[in-house]
C-alpha cells in the first residue's frame, strides 16, 4: 500500500537532489533542470495530498505550478541563450555582472 | 451778485494763464495787459456787486453763495461730547465789511497792476510774466480771504497770501537779502498762523460750526467774560496771535521792514494796503467774539498802541525811504489794532480803508522816486527832487498830509475817530496814540523834506544825453500812453546804459498815483463824524451790521435770520455792564459821555499835534539841518538803539533762532547717538546672531548630515562584500536562512 509517507519521501528525495544540484553544479542548464526537479517535488506533494484528502484544489495548484514552470523555463532559457551569445559560456561562476 | 465767486476766480485764471503759458511765451505787453484786464474785470464785478449790496435795505445787506464742500465732512468730537461734523463749503459772503475790503483789494490791486507794467519794465520777459502771475495769484487769495464765509475758506486765502508774499518778497531771488527776507516773512507768519488755526479748531470744538455768522450768533448768547479768561477769551487770544503775525504787530512785526526787499509795487499792494490788514479784517469779522472777551480786547489795544509807538520811534531815524514807510505801516496797523482793542471796530476798518489809499499812494510814490533814481533808496542821496518829478511830489504830499492827519484828507477822519474812541476808553492809550501821531507827522515830513526839498545830493549824471531823443527799445511801450505831466523827460531811458538823472515817471505810473491821491482826499468823507455832520459817520452805519450778531440770535433764537442783522444795533440788552465793549453800544455810550464840543476840541488838538510834527520836521530838515545832526550826536545812545530797531532782530537771533538751532543740534545729537545707536545696535545684534546660527549650521546640522554619510560610506566597505554576484552563493544563504527559520519553528513549537 502506498501511503502519503511514501509520496513525501519521494518528494523530499527529489527536492534534496534538486537543491544539491542547484548548489554544486556550475552549468546553468543543469541548475535549471535542478530547479525543475524542486518544482516537481512540490507537485508530487500537492497531488499526493489532493488524492489523500479527496480534494481537487491540490491538482489545480499542481497544474498552475507546471504552467509557471513552463513560463519560467521559457524566460530563463531565453536569458541563458542571450547570455551565451555574449559570453560564449554557460558557467555560472562567470555570471557575476551584478556584483558591487 | 450771484457771481461774486467769479471775483476771486478771475485773477486766479490770470495767474494760471500767466504762470503756465505766459512765462514761456508771453511778451511783456501781453502778460501785463492780461493780468490788468483780469483785475479790471474783477473790479467791475466788485463794483456791480457792491452797488447791488448798497441797493438793499440796511438790514438785509448780506449775500451768501454757498458752493460744494471742499472736503468730505469729518466727524469730530466737541466740548460737550457730541459729535459734530467738521465741514467747509466753498462759501462766499458779501456783506458791508467784506464789500468794503473787496473794493479796496480790487481797486488798489488794479491800480498797482497798471503801475507795475511800467515799474517792472526793466525785468527780463519771463520774470515780468512771473511777477504778474504772482500778483494775480495774490489777488486771488486775498479776495478769497475777504469773501470767504467760513474759517477754512478764509484760512486758505490767509495761507495763500502768505505764500504770495513770500514769493514776491523773494522775487529777486538771486539777491541773498531778498530771499532771506522772504523766508523770514514766511516763517514769522507761520508762527501767527499756528495761533490762527488753533483758534479755528477751538471755535469748532466750542460751537460746532465754522461759519462766521453762525459762530457770531452762538457767541452772542454766551456770557461776557469780564475779569476772567474763558473759552471765548482763549479763542480771541489765539486769533489775535494769528493777526499779529499777518498784520505785523509786536512781537511778530519783524518781517515787515525786511519785506521791503521786494519790488515796490509789492510793498504797496501786499505790505501796505491789503495783506497786512488781513489781521484787522479777521478780528473785525469776529467782533462779537471779541466783544465778549474784554480782557483780550485790552491786550489787543495795548499791543496795538505799543506797536504803533515803537514802530514810529524806529521810523524817526531810518534813512531808507521804503523802510520809513514800512515802519509807518507797522505803526498805522498798530492804530487799527488799538481801534479794535477799544471796541471801535468800524473805526479800525475805516482806518484800514483810508490807510490802504494813502499808504499805497506813498509806496507807489516812493517807487516812482526809486525808479527815477535808478534804484537808489537812501534818502541821504536824494533831495531836491521836487523840480524833477512834480506829479510824484504832489501826489506824495497829499498822501503825507493824509497820514499826518491834516483835514480834510482821509487820514484825519479815520485816525481822529480812533483817537477819540481811545480817549473815551483809556487815557493812557490815548496819550500814547497822540505821541505816535506827532511822530508820524514828523517822520513823514522828514521823508518828504529829505527827498523832495533842499539841494540835490545824489550822484551826478551825464548831461550829454539830456533832452536827446535817442533811445528806444521797450521803454517806448511804457511811455506810449501819452505824456501827461512828464513830457520834458518822459523819453529818458534808464536802468540800461547811461542814466540821465532823475526824471518824472511814465504815465502808467503817475496815473495810479493820481487816482490814489484822489482816493486819499475823498475816502475820508465817508467817515465824517457826527460832531461835524449831523447824520453821523456814513461808513460806521454801513459797517455796523458786520460787527454785531443778528438780532434773532440775540433774542435767544438760534436760527440765523439775515433780515434782522441790523436790528441788533438797537437791541443791545439795556443795563448790561459790558455793553460799552460792544461796538454798537459803545458808540452810543460814547455820545453820552462826550459832548460834541469836546469831540471837536479833541480834533483840533490832534490837528495841532500833527502841525507841530510837521513844523519840527521842517525846522530839523529844511531850515536848520544841523539840529538833527546835533541831536543825533547828543543822544548817541538813543539814536543807536533806534537805528538798530531796538535790537529786536538781534534779540530774536539770540533767543528764538539760536534756541531753535541749538535744539535742532541737540536733537541731531540724540538722533545720532540714540536712534542711530539703536539701529546700529540692532544691526550688530543681527550680525552676531547670524554668526551664531551660522556656527550651529556648519557644525551641528552639517555635522549630523556628514556623520550619517560618513557612517554609510565607511560601513559599506564591509557590507558590500555580501554582494558576491554568485547566484549559488545567494542560493546557499537562502537555504541556510530557510533552514534556520524552519529549525527555529520546529524548536520553538
Amino acid at each position: 500500500m502506498i501511503t502519503p509517507t511514501h509520496y513525501m519521501l519521494l518528494s523530499a528525495a527529489l527536492f534534496v537532489i534538486g537543491v544539491v544540484g542547484v548548489m554544486v553544479r556550475r552549468n546553468i542548464i543543469i541548475i535549471f533542470m535542478s530547479i525543475e526537479l524542486i518544482l516537481n517535488a512540490v507537485n508530487i506533494n500537492l497531488i499526493a495530498f489532493s488524492a489523500q484528502l479527496q480534494n481537487g484544489i491540490g491538482q489545480v495548484f499542481a497544474i498552475f505550478v507546471i504552467a509557471v514552470a513552463a513560463a519560467e523555463a521559457a524566460v530563463g532559457l531565453g536569458i541563458i541563450l542571450a547570455f551565451y551569445r555574449n559570453k560564449e559560456t554557460v558557467n555560472i561562476d562567470e555570471m557575476n555582472l551584478m556584483r558591487w | 451778485m450771484k457771481y461774486i465767486w467769479l471775483i476771486p476766480l478771475l485773477p486766479g485764471i490770470g495767474a494760471a494763464v500767466n504762470g503756465l503759458v505766459g512765462i514761456r511765451y508771453f511778451s511783456r505787453k501781453t502778460a501785463g495787459t492780461f493780468a490788468c484786464a483780469m483785475m479790471m474785470l474783477a473790479l467791475g464785478l466788485s463794483i456791480v456787486a457792491f452797488w447791488e449790496l448798497l441797493g438793499r435795505p440796511a438790514d438785509q445787506r448780506a449775500f451768501d453763495v454757498i458752493g460744494p464742500d471742499w472736503f468730505p465732512a469729518i466727524p469730530l468730537q466737541m466740548h460737550d461730547g457730541t459729535i459734530g461734523s467738521f465741514r467747509a463749503p466753498w462759501g462766499f459772503r458779501l456783506d458791508p465789511l467784506s464789500g468794503m475790503m473787496l473794493l479796496v483789494v480790487t481797486g488798489i490791486g488794479t491800480l498797482i497792476h497798471v503801475y507795475s507794467t511800467a515799474y517792472m519794465v526793466d525785468e527780463p520777459r519771463g520774470g515780468f510774466a512771473r511777477f504778474f502771475c504772482y500778483l494775480n495769484l495774490f489777488c486771488f487769495f486775498m479776495l478769497m480771504l475777504v469773501l470767504g464765509s467760513n474759517f477754512p475758506v478764509m484760512f486758505v486765502g490767509w495761507e495763500g497770501v502768505g505764500l504770495c508774499s513770500y514769493l514776491l518778497i523773494g522775487y529777486w531771488y538771486e539777491k541773498k537779502s531778498a530771499s532771506d527776507a522772504g523766508k523770514k516773512a514766511f516763517i514769522t507768519n507761520r508762527v501767527g498762523d499756528w495761533g490762527f488755526i488753533l483758534g479755528v479748531f477751538l471755535i469748532f470744538y466750542t460751537f460746532g460750526t465754522l461759519d462766521f455768522r453762525e459762530v457770531q450768533n452762538a457767541a452772542a448768547l454766551m456770557p461776557v467774560e469780564t475779569g476772567h479768561f474763558g473759552v471765548l477769551s482763549a479763542i480771541c487770544l489765539l486769533l489775535f496771535v494769528g493777526a499779529t503775525g499777518k498784520s505785523a504787530q509786536i512781537p511778530l512785526y519783524v518781517w515787515l521792514p525786511d519785506a521791503m526787499e521786494g519790488p515796490t509795487p509789492v510793498s504797496a499792494l501786499i505790505h501796505a494796503a491789503t495783506m497786512v490788514t488781513a489781521g484787522v479784517y479777521m478780528l473785525g469779522r469776529n467782533a462779537v467774539l471779541l466783544s465778549h472777551a474784554p480782557e483780550v480786547m485790552t491786550i489787543v489795544a495795548v499791543v496795538g498802541v505799543l506797536t504803533a509807538l515803537m514802530a514810529a520811534t524806529i521810523g524817526l531815524v531810518q534813512y531808507d525811504i521804503k523802510r520809513v514807510l514800512a515802519y509807518s505801516t507797522v505803526s498805522q496797523l498798530g492804530y487799527m489794532f488799538t481801534a479794535i482793542g477799544v471796541g471801535a471796530f468800524s473805526a479800525g476798518a475805516f482806518h484800514l480803508m483810508t490807510h490802504a489809499f494813502f499808504k499805497a499812494l506813498l509806496f507807489l510814490g516812493s517807487g516812482s522816486v526809486i525808479h527815477a533814481m535808478a534804484g537808489e533808496q537812501d534818502m541821504r542821496r536824494m533831495g531836491g527832487l521836487k523840480k524833477f518829478m512834480p506829479v510824484t511830489f504832489a501826489t506824495m504830499m497829499i498822501g503825507t498830509l493824509a497820514i499826518a492827519g491834516i483835514p480834510p484828507f482821509a487820514g484825519f477822519f479815520s485816525k481822529d475817530e480812533i483817537l477819540f474812541r481811545a480817549f473815551l476808553q483809556n487815557k493812557v492809550i490815548w496819550s500814547l496814540a497822540v505821541v505816535t501821531a506827532l511822530m508820524t507827522a514828523f517822520y513823514m515830513f522828514r521823508l518828504m523834506y529829505m527827498t523832495f526839498y533842499g539841494g540835490y545830493r545824489g550822484p551826478a549824471w551825464e548831461t550829454g544825453g539830456h533832452g536827446a531823443a535817442a533811445h528806444g527799445g521797450h521803454h517806448a511801450d511804457a511811455h506810449g500812453h501819452g505824456h501827461a505831466a512828464a513830457d520834458d523827460s518822459a523819453g529818458h531811458g534808464h536802468g540800461h546804459g547811461a542814466w540821465h538823472g532823475p526824471h518824472e515817471s511814465p504815465t502808467a505810473m503817475t496815473f495810479p498815483l493820481m487816482a490814489l491821491a484822489v482816493g486819499a482826499v475823498v475816502a475820508g468823507f465817508l467817515g465824517i463824524p457826527a460832531a461835524i455832520l449831523p447824520s453821523g459817520s456814513a461808513i460806521e452805519q454801513f459797517l455796523e451790521p458786520s460787527f454785531t450778531a443778528s438780532a434773532a440770535a440775540e433774542a435767544g433764537q438760534t436760527a440765523a435770520s439775515p433780515e434782522a442783522v441790523a436790528a441788533a444795533t438797537h437791541a443791545e440788552p439795556a443795563g448790561a455792564e459790558p455793553a460799552a465793549q460792544g461796538a454798537a453800544a459803545g458808540h452810543e455810550a460814547a455820545e453820552h459821555h462826550m459832548s460834541t464840543a469836546g469831540e471837536l476840541g479833541l480834533m483840533g488838538f490832534s490837528v495841532l499835534v500833527a502841525v507841530a510834527g510837521i513844523l519840527t520836521a521842517r525846522k530839523f530838515y529844511v531850515t536848520n539841518p544841523e539840529i538833527s545832526q546835533g541831536l543825533a550826536h547828543r543822544y548817541a545812545g538813543a539814536h543807536r538803539i533806534l537805528s538798530n530797531k531796538y535790537y529786536v532782530d538781534e534779540l530774536y537771533d539770540a533767543t528764538a533762532i539760536s534756541g531753535t538751532f541749538s535744539a535742532a543740534r541737540g536733537l541731531w545729537g540724540v538722533d545720532r547717538k540714540v536712534v542711530d545707536g539703536a539701529v546700529n545696535g540692532t544691526g550688530w545684534l543681527t550680525l552676531f546672531s547670524a554668526w551664531l546660527s551660522g556656527l550651529s549650521d556648519t557644525h551641528i546640522v552639517d555635522g549630523a548630515v556628514n556623520a550619517v554619510g560618513w557612517t554609510a560610506e565607511e560601513s559599506s566597505y564591509w557590507f558590500r562584500r555580501v554582494q558576491t554576484g554568485l547566484v549559488q552563493n545567494y542560493a546557499l544563504l537562502m537555504l541556510f536562512g530557510v533552514a534556520a527559520f524552519v529549525g527555529l519553528y520546529l524548536i520553538v513549537r
